[in-house]
């Protein structure tokens, strides 16, 4: 993994920038490609559509397209599953965990991408492993241990375990942001007497925001869509909506099929409205991992 | 917290603790450091205790001695196949994703009209996550689904073709949240390396192939290497699909499923502990596998950034 302040040599560039674009129709190669990247293109919008028109259809058995177009579905999921609830646990548990992840996660990010000291390769690599395990290793110990102390089956526990990857996930994409920054702005400000609040609330604050607001929403798309950790601590009450989403599905059978699409149609919308909000501020790229792409000319 | 940390004035240290600070600090502790201490905190209580508490619990059964549940996990047939299973369903998954990103990758690298269009395409399965991949594919893939009318108005088959509740099911829900993410990284891997040295190669009369196989592929294998690792965890969690779509009883009864099934139906935790510390030895030593063979491979400065 790449840190955001990789080098590259300045040539490559100028270059890229000169070079026509590339030209769309080619050799028989790229037609493959282009036929494999439509054809999975083709499959997502089948996967999406058929989800989106069954929540809109009346009744749809063995046709193309359904009997006819009603609304009543999610009028229905919306009563049924207690959507107003869930969307407020959804939101609340959301705001909490990024909230709380950036009020533990920035200072260390700071320590850790200003100073050197003994162990610090080992408290990294710490942070790294709750990223690089997959969650249901430790979400069930951890499930386990929330249980014991009374935290699970809340509320809090569901805050709780969603915070366990996502304050190393602030560590790890603010760390780079704060190596960009110049130290000698920082001791420019404390030569002029600063201390160590004001230093942090009005030099490194604003200088940070762009980077805090992008970490703020790539915790926030991945606490909507988190399902094993709030599966595995959430009680009736503290479902949030993936969740939610699983439980009526896996109860089929006992809704109507549409009702169930109606919710999943609802949940996608909030995700997307979420990701359209992200990529205003964030490569793509970063949603997935903490790599950045060729810097923009 | 809130003064600078205080450095003592040059020459002698007035008191024996201002020495030791002074000391600490030029070995980089300072109070600076507090800074960390609530994550640290926080790592510790929520991650490292639970994880050492399960590995504890696990070897204190309900009954027998402390490994009975290792011995009953790897005694019972139905229990040790689910490692097989899951291996089945997430090695070639992962090695799909990672497969197909390269030549993909490949031919849209540098810049042109919509990239961008198609790279927030890709995100979107990415954050819709496997739950409602899952429910998509059940309509999609069922029977009398779009893609079986398809194949039977083409007459490719003539009857509707089983792909959910099976083995296939599953898969097909790694591949469509595995390869966006696999080939957003590839991706970035292979921006990172520098094109001059493939045009040096082909000045030098190097086919695309040639230029490909020698220059391009050595340098973006660590980057691959990393890819693999991070599809492959991703994919051997699998869950929600592997319940939804999948056969949970049967043929993808993955790992995971009996972890939860010991925790939350047979309200055993030592023994879902025992399977979910399986689960993480078996993932850590495929990936210690890859990181191994990767540290064998270049991963200089030009490389894809791997």
């Amino acid at each position: 993994m790449a840190t955001l302040t990789d080098v590259r040599p300045a040539g490559t560039k100028q270059l890229d920038g000169s070079t026509p674009r590339r030209r769309i129709v080619a050799r028989p190669a790229a037609w493959l490609v282009w036929g494999a990247v439509i054809f999975f293109f083709v499959n997502l919008l089948g996967v999406i559509g058929s989800v989106i028109v069954s929540s809109f259809g009346q009744r749809w058995f063995d046709t193309w397209v359904p009997d006819g177009y009603t609304t009543k579905w999610y009028g229905q999921a919306w009563s049924e599953f207690a959507l107003l609830q869930v969307i407020t646990v959804t939101l609340e548990v959301s705001l909490l965990v990024v909230a709380l992840s950036l009020v533990i996660g920035v200072p260390a990010a700071y320590v850790l991408a200003r100073r050197s000291f003994p162990g610090k390769r080992i408290i990294y690599l710490v942070f790294l492993l709750p990223i690089l395990m997959p969650p249901i290793t430790y979400g069930i110990p951890l499930a386990t241990v929330l249980y014991k102390f009374g935290l699970a089956g809340h509320l809090s526990g569901v805050v709780l375990a969603n915070l366990v990857p996502s304050v190393p996930f602030v560590i790890l994409t603010m760390t780079p942001f704060i190596e960009q920054i110049d130290p000698r702005i920082e001791s420019a400000a404390r030569m002029c007497g600063a201390g160590l609040r004001s230093v942090f609330l009005s030099v490194l604050a604003p200088l940070l925001l762009p980077g805090i607001l992008a970490s703020a929403i790539l915790v926030l798309v991945r606490t909507v869509g988190m399902f094993e950790l709030t599966f595995l601590t959430a009680g009736p009450d503290s479902q949030t909506l993936v969740v939610a989403l699983y439980y009526s599905m896996s109860a089929a059978g006992i809704r109507a099929q549409q009702s169930v699409d109606a919710m999943a149609v609802i949940y996608t919308s909030m995700m997307l409205v979420l990701l359209v909000v992200a990529l205003r501020y964030v490569n793509p790229t970063q949603l997935v991992a903490r790599v950045k792409e060729e810097p923009q000319p | 917290m809130t003064s600078p940390p205080t450095a003592p004035p040059a020459g002698r240290p007035r008191s024996p603790r201002a020495h030791w600070q002074h000391r600490l600090a030029e070995r980089g502790i300072d109070r600076q450091l507090w800074l960390l201490v609530p994550a640290l905190l926080f790592v510790v209580l929520l991650f490292l205790y639970p994880f050492f508490y399960g590995l504890g619990l696990s070897f204190q059964p309900t009954k027998g001695g402390p490994f009975s549940d290792y011995a009953r996990f790897f005694g019972d047939a139905y229990e040790r196949d689910t490692i097989w299973i899951t291996l089945r369903i997430a090695l070639p998954a992962a090695v799909l994703n990672v497969v197909a990103s390269v030549p993909i990758a490949y031919r849209m690298r540098g810049r042109f009209r919509g990239k961008r269009l198609i790279t927030i395409l890709l995100v979107v399965p990415i954050t819709l996550g496997t739950v409602l991949t899952a429910q998509g594919l059940l309509n999609f893939l069922g029977p009398t689904g779009w893609f079986n009318r398809v194949l039977l108005a083409l007459h490719l088959a003539d009857e509707p073709v089983r792909l959910i509740h099976n083995y296939w099911g599953v898969f097909f829900s790694l591949i469509i949240t595995g390869f966006p993410f696999a080939f957003l990284l590839v991706l970035s891997y292979l921006s990172g390396i520098d094109p001059t040295l493939e045009r040096a190669a082909a000045t030098l009369g190097a086919g695309w192939w040639q230029r490909f196989r020698t220059i391009t592929l050595p340098l973006l294998m660590p980057g691959l290497a990393t890819t693999f690792c991070l599809t492959f965890v991703l994919a051997f969690s699998v869950f929600p699909s592997a319940v939804l779509v999948g056969n949970p009883a049967g043929e993808t009864r993955v790992i995971s499923i009996a972890a939860y099934q010991a925790a939350y139906e047979q309200y055993d935790y030592p023994y879902a502990s025992a399977i979910a510390v399986i689960m993480g030895v078996v993932e850590l030593v495929i990936i210690a596998l890859v990181l191994a063979a990767r540290s064998r491979l270049y991963t200089g400065s030009t490389g894809g950034k791997g």
